[in-house]
C-alpha cells in the first residue's frame, strides 16, 4: 500500500524545549495505527504539527507525496487530513444539525454560499441525516450543543470529523472521559470506518489500542522510540521500560 | 533639532509615567481599562485647584495629586472594577468607556470646559541655554522626576518581594495563586499605585499636554499605543515605546505639521500588524 | 431526499429562516410610520440611519465576534464621499451617489480588514480605533477638500431618482432612508441564513474548530468585514444626503461608542437588535435632550456602567421576556380578530 501520510525529520522547538525530536513517520493508506507514549511525550504536539495548528521548526510533512508543510489548517482539511480533539472542540451555540451541516457544506464547496438558505440542497441534507443517524445523534439533533450530555458531545466530535470525509483521520484520545455505556458504541463506529480511510489513533487505554491497531508507534520525550505490531511492542524491552509505572490505566 | 529631541524625551517620559499603570493592570489582569486617563485627569485637576485656588506650593501639590488619584483608583477598584474582572473584553471595554464618559461630563459640569493651567513656581518657568541647546526648565524637571520614578519602579519590581510577586502574577496568574500569592491583593495595590502614577503624570502634564475635561478621551489612544507597542511583560518595553512615541509625535508635528498626528497612528498600526504582541515584548507564549 | 430524517431536518432549517410574526409586525409598523406619523419624519430618518449603522456593526460583532471601536471610520468615509459627490456634481443623483459612496466604503473595509485578523481582542480594539482616528485626522488636515473643522459646506442635493426633491419636513428623506434600510436588511437576513452566515457563527463560537473542519476563517472574516463596512458607508452617505452637511463628528470616537451601545441595548446577533436599539436610543436621546442637553454622554456612560454590572445575561432575560410578552399580545390580537371575523 502506498504511503499516504509522511513526516520527514519533523522538529518542534519551544524556546529550548524540544517537543518534537526529529520524528520521521510513514503511514500507509488504509492503515490502522496507534500513537502511544507517556504523558507529555508530545503526541498532541505532533497532531498539531500534522494539522497545521503549529508550524515546525524544521522538517517536512507530506500528504500523498505532496509537501503540505506550508499549508494552513483549513487547506489540509480540504485535502482530506482531518482530526478530532482530545478535549471537545464544538460549537456550543449551534445544534448538531447545524454543526454537521456546516462540515458537509464546506466539504461540498457550498460553504461560502451567501445567497441560498441553509438546508435547501437535498444531497447535503441527506448526507447530514445519514451521519447524524449513524452516530446516534438524531434524538438530540435540534438542541444546542452546550446542553448535550458529554457522551453525545463526544459522538458529535467524532461525527464532525467524519462529516469532512477524511482520507486520513487523526483521533486524539476519542474515548477520553466517555462513560462505559457510550464507549462501546463509539469504538464500534471507529472500527466500522471504511477501509480506504487511514486512521491514526492517539490513546492511553491499551485495550483499545490492542483491539484496534495493526501498527503502533511509541513516542517518548518527543522522539519515536519504536514502531511495530502490537505484539512486537508489548514484548519490546525499551517500550516496557518507558511505560512501567507510568501508565495508570493499562 | 536637539531641542526637539529634548522636548520629545520629556513628552515621552511623561507618557510613560502616565501609561505605566495601565501597562501593569493590563499585564496583570488582562483588563482593558480605557478609563485610565480619568485618573490622570483627576491628578491634574487636584493640582490645579490646590495651586491656583488654595495657595499650595507646586511641589506640595504633586504628592497630594498622587495620593488623591491613588485613593480614587483604590475606591473605584474595590467597588466597581472588581465586579467586572471575569467578564468578557467587550464588557470591560463598555464598562470603562462608560466611566470615561461619566468622568468627562462630571468634570465639565463642576469645573467647566476651559483648559486649566497650574501656576508654576518662578524658577521652573522659561528656558536656559546649555551648549547652544534651549532647555526648558519645566521639561527638565519632568525628565528628572520621571526618570527617578522609572528607576524606582524598576527597582521596586526587581528587588522587592512585592515586585517579584507582581512579576510572578503577571507571568502566570494561575500558578502564582497556586503558590499562595494573593493576586487580588496585589492587583488592588497595583491598580491604586498605577492610578496614583497616572495622577502624578496628569499633574505634571497639565502644562505640557493641556488639561480639560476631554483629556481622558484625547490621550486614551496614546496610552494604548504605549502599552500595545511596548508590551506588558516588562517595564523597559513601555518605556522605550513611550519615548519613541513622544519623540515621534513632537518631531512629526514640527517637521511635517500637515501629517503630524498621522505619524504616531501609522506607527501604531504598522507595529500591530507586524508584531501583534508588541514591539519590545518578550516572545513569551500566553 | 432519500433519508427518512431528511424531511424533518430540512423543515426544521427552513422554519428558522421563515418570517416570524413579530418581524412582520415590526415592518408593518415601520411602513405605517411612513404614512401615519408625518410629523415625526425627521427623527424617524435619524433612527433609520442609526439603525442601518448598528445593523452593520451587528454583522461583525454579533455574527463574527469582531469588537470594533472604530466602526465610525466607514460611516464617516461614506458620509464625506456622498457629500463630495453632491458638492462637486460628480454624481448628482442621490441614490447613485449613495451606492457609489457605499462602494468606496466597501473598498476601505476590504483594505483594512487584514488589520483585524491578527492579534487579540485588545489589538483589534486598538487597530480599529486607530483607523478611525487616522481618518478623522485626515479629514481634519485635508481642509481644502473636506472643509476641515468647519465641516463640508455647500452640499446641495439633486432630486432623488430625478423626481423627488428633498423637502424640509423630511418626507422624501424618510421614505428614502427606510427603503434603503429595508433593502439592505433583507439582504443581510439572507446572508445570515445562508451557509456563509452559519460559518460566521461557527467562527465566532470556536475559530479553532472552524478551521479544523475546512472553513477558511480569514477569508470569511474579510468578506463580512468588507460587507459591514459597505453598509456603514451607506448609512453615512444617507446622513449627509438627508442633512446636506458633513462634519468631522462622523469620525468621532463617541459615534463608534454610541453605535456599540445601540447594538448592546437592542441585543447582539439577531439583526433586529440594531433596529430596536436605534429606536430606543434616539427616543431616549430626544427625551434627555430636553432635560440635560449638554451632558447627554454622562447618561450614556451611566447606562453602560450599570448595564455591564447588571450583566448581559439578565438583559437578555428581560429581552426574551419582552419578546415573549409581545408575541403573546400579537397572537391574542390575531385570535381576537379571527374570532370576530368568524362571528360576523
Amino acid at each position: 500500500m502506498p504511503v499516504v501520510l509522511e513526516t520527514i525529520d519533523l522538529e518542534k522547538n519551544f524556546d529550548g524545549t524540544l517537543a518534537t525530536n526529529h520524528v520521521s513517520l510513514a503511514i500507509e493508506q488504509g492503515a490502522r495505527c496507534a500513537l502511544i507514549g507517556p504523558n507529555g511525550a508530545g503526541k498532541t504536539t505532533l497532531i498539531n504539527l500534522l494539522t497545521g495548528v503549529l508550524q515546525p521548526t524544521s522538517g517536512r510533512i507530506l500528504l500523498d507525496g505532496r509537501d503540505i508543510t506550508a499549508l494552513r489548517p483549513h487547506e489540509r482539511v480540504r485535502l482530506g487530513l482531518v482530526r478530532t480533539f482530545q478535549i471537545n472542540q464544538l460549537f456550543a451555540e449551534l445544534t448538531p444539525v447545524e454543526t454537521i451541516g456546516l462540515a458537509v457544506s464546506e466539504r461540498s464547496g457550498a460553504g461560502g454560499d451567501w445567497w441560498r438558505l441553509v438546508g435547501r440542497k437535498p444531497s447535503i441534507v441527506d448526507e447530514m441525516a445519514e451521519i447524524l443517524d449513524r452516530f446516534h445523534l438524531t434524538d438530540v439533533m435540534h438542541e444546542r450543543t452546550a446542553t448535550l450530555p458529554y457522551g453525545k458531545q463526544r459522538l458529535l466530535e467524532i461525527a464532525l470529523a467524519i462529516a469532512c470525509r477524511p482520507r486520513v483521520l487523526l483521533l486524539d484520545e476519542p474515548a477520553a472521559g466517555v462513560p462505559e455505556a457510550e464507549r462501546h458504541d463509539l469504538l464500534r463506529i471507529i472500527a466500522e470506518l471504511p477501509q480506504d480511510v487511514t486512521v491514526l489513533l492517539i490513546e492511553h487505554d491499551m485495550d483499545i489500542v490492542f483491539s484496534f491497531a495493526k501498527r503502533i508507534s511509541v513516542l517518548v520525550n518527543g522522539a519515536l522510540l519504536a514502531e511495530g505490531t502490537p505484539e512486537e511492542m508489548s514484548r519490546d524491552p525499551r517500550v516496557r521500560a518507558a511505560y512501567l509505572g507510568e501508565d495508570a490505566d493499562a | 533639532m536637539l531641542t526637539i529631541l529634548f522636548d520629545g524625551i520629556a513628552y515621552g517620559m511623561l507618557l510613560f509615567v502616565l501609561a505605566s499603570g495601565l501597562a501593569l493592570t493590563l499585564g496583570l489582569m488582562n483588563f482593558v481599562n480605557l478609563a485610565h486617563g480619568a485618573f490622570a485627569m483627576a491628578g491634574g485637576y487636584v493640582t490645579v485647584i490646590l495651586v491656583n485656588r488654595s495657595g499650595f506650593g507646586f511641589f506640595t501639590a504633586l504628592p497630594i495629586a498622587f495620593l488623591a488619584s491613588a485613593l480614587l483608583g483604590s475606591l473605584f477598584e474595590r467597588t466597581l472594577y472588581a465586579r467586572v474582572y471575569g467578564k468578557s473584553h467587550l464588557e470591560q471595554v463598555l464598562f470603562t468607556i462608560g466611566l470615561v464618559f461619566m468622568a468627562v461630563a462630571a468634570v465639565d459640569y463642576f469645573l467647566g470646559s476651559q483648559q486649566q493651567f497650574a501656576q508654576l513656581p518662578e524658577f521652573l518657568q522659561g528656558q536656559f541655554d546649555l551648549f547652544g541647546v534651549g532647555i526648558g526648565r519645566y521639561r527638565l524637571l519632568i525628565i528628572v522626576l520621571c526618570g527617578v520614578l522609572t528607576v524606582a519602579l524598576q527597582l521596586l519590581l526587581s528587588y522587592t518581594r512585592f515586585g517579584s510577586r507582581l512579576r510572578a502574577a503577571v507571568d502566570d496568574q494561575r500558578v502564582a495563586r497556586g503558590l499562595g500569592i494573593n493576586v487580588n491583593a496585589i492587583f488592588a495595590v497595583t491598580f491604586a499605585f498605577g492610578s496614583g502614577l497616572a495622577g502624578l503624570g496628569g499633574a505634571l502634564g497639565a502644562e505640557i499636554l493641556g488639561l480639560d475635561p476631554t483629556f481622558p478621551l484625547k490621550f486614551m489612544i496614546y496610552f494604548l499605543i504605549v502599552v500595545t507597542v511596548g508590551g506588558t511583560t516588562t517595564i523597559t518595553g513601555p518605556f522605550l515605546a513611550a519615548l519613541l512615541l513622544g519623540i515621534g509625535d513632537v518631531a512629526g508635528k514640527y517637521y511635517v505639521p500637515k501629517f503630524g498626528a498621522f505619524v504616531i497612528y501609522t506607527i501604531m498600526i504598522v507595529v500591530l500588524i507586524w508584531r501583534p504582541q508588541g514591539l519590545f515584548a518578550r516572545a513569551a507564549a500566553r | 431526499m432519500t433519508h427518512p430524517l431528511s424531511r424533518d431536518i430540512a423543515q426544521h432549517l427552513a422554519a428558522r429562516a421563515r418570517w416570524h410574526p413579530l418581524e412582520v409586525a415590526f415592518w408593518l409598523a415601520a411602513l405605517g410610520s411612513l404614512f401615519l406619523l408625518p410629523n415625526q419624519h425627521l427623527i424617524l430618518t435619524e433612527i433609520a440611519i442609526l439603525a442601518l449603522f448598528a445593523l452593520s456593526l451587528d454583522l461583525i460583532l454579533g455574527y463574527a465576534g469582531i469588537i470594533s471601536l472604530g466602526h465610525a471610520a466607514f460611516f464617516g468615509f461614506g458620509a464625506y464621499a456622498a457629500g463630495l459627490f453632491a458638492k462637486h456634481d460628480l454624481i448628482a443623483e442621490p441614490a447613485l451617489a449613495m451606492l457609489a459612496a457605499g462602494a468606496l466604503a466597501t473598498g476601505l473595509g476590504f483594505a483594512t480588514s487584514f488589520l483585524v485578523l491578527r492579534g487579540s481582542d485588545l489589538t483589534r480594539l486598538m487597530v480599529t480605533l486607530g483607523v478611525a482616528l487616522v481618518l478623522r485626522e485626515a479629514a481634519n488636515k485635508l481642509d481644502w477638500l473636506t472643509g476641515g473643522a468647519d465641516g463640508l459646506q455647500g452640499v446641495v442635493m439633486a432630486p432623488l431618482l430625478g423626481r423627488f426633491d428633498f423637502d424640509i419636513a423630511g418626507h422624501v428623506a424618510y421614505a428614502y432612508s427606510l427603503t434603503v434600510l429595508a433593502a439592505l436588511f433583507l439582504l443581510a437576513r439572507r446572508i445570515v441564513a445562508s451557509p456563509f452566515g452559519l460559518s460566521l457563527r461557527s467562527i465566532k463560537d470556536n475559530p479553532l474548530r472552524a478551521s479544523a473542519i475546512g472553513i477558511p476563517v480569514n477569508r470569511r472574516l474579510i468578506a463580512v468585514y468588507t460587507v459591514a463596512a459597505g453598509y456603514a458607508g451607506i448609512a453615512g452617505a444617507l446622513l449627509t444626503q438627508t442633512t446636506q452637511f458633513a462634519s468631522l463628528s462622523v469620525f468621532d470616537f463617541e459615534r463608534s461608542a454610541d453605535v456599540l451601545l445601540v447594538l448592546i441595548i437592542g441585543g447582539v446577533g439577531y439583526l433586529y437588535g440594531g433596529l430596536i436599539g436605534a429606536v430606543l436610543f434616539k427616543l431616549g436621546q430626544d427625551w434627555l435632550a430636553h432635560v440635560t442637553p449638554q451632558y447627554w454622554h454622562f447618561w450614556i456612560g451611566l447606562f453602560l456602567v450599570v448595564f455591564v454590572l447588571v450583566g448581559r445575561d439578565r438583559l437578555t432575560q428581560w429581552q426574551s421576556a419582552a419578546r415573549a410578552f409581545l408575541l403573546r399580545a400579537v397572537r391574542l390580537q390575531a385570535l381576537r380578530v379571527r374570532g370576530e371575523a368568524g362571528r360576523s
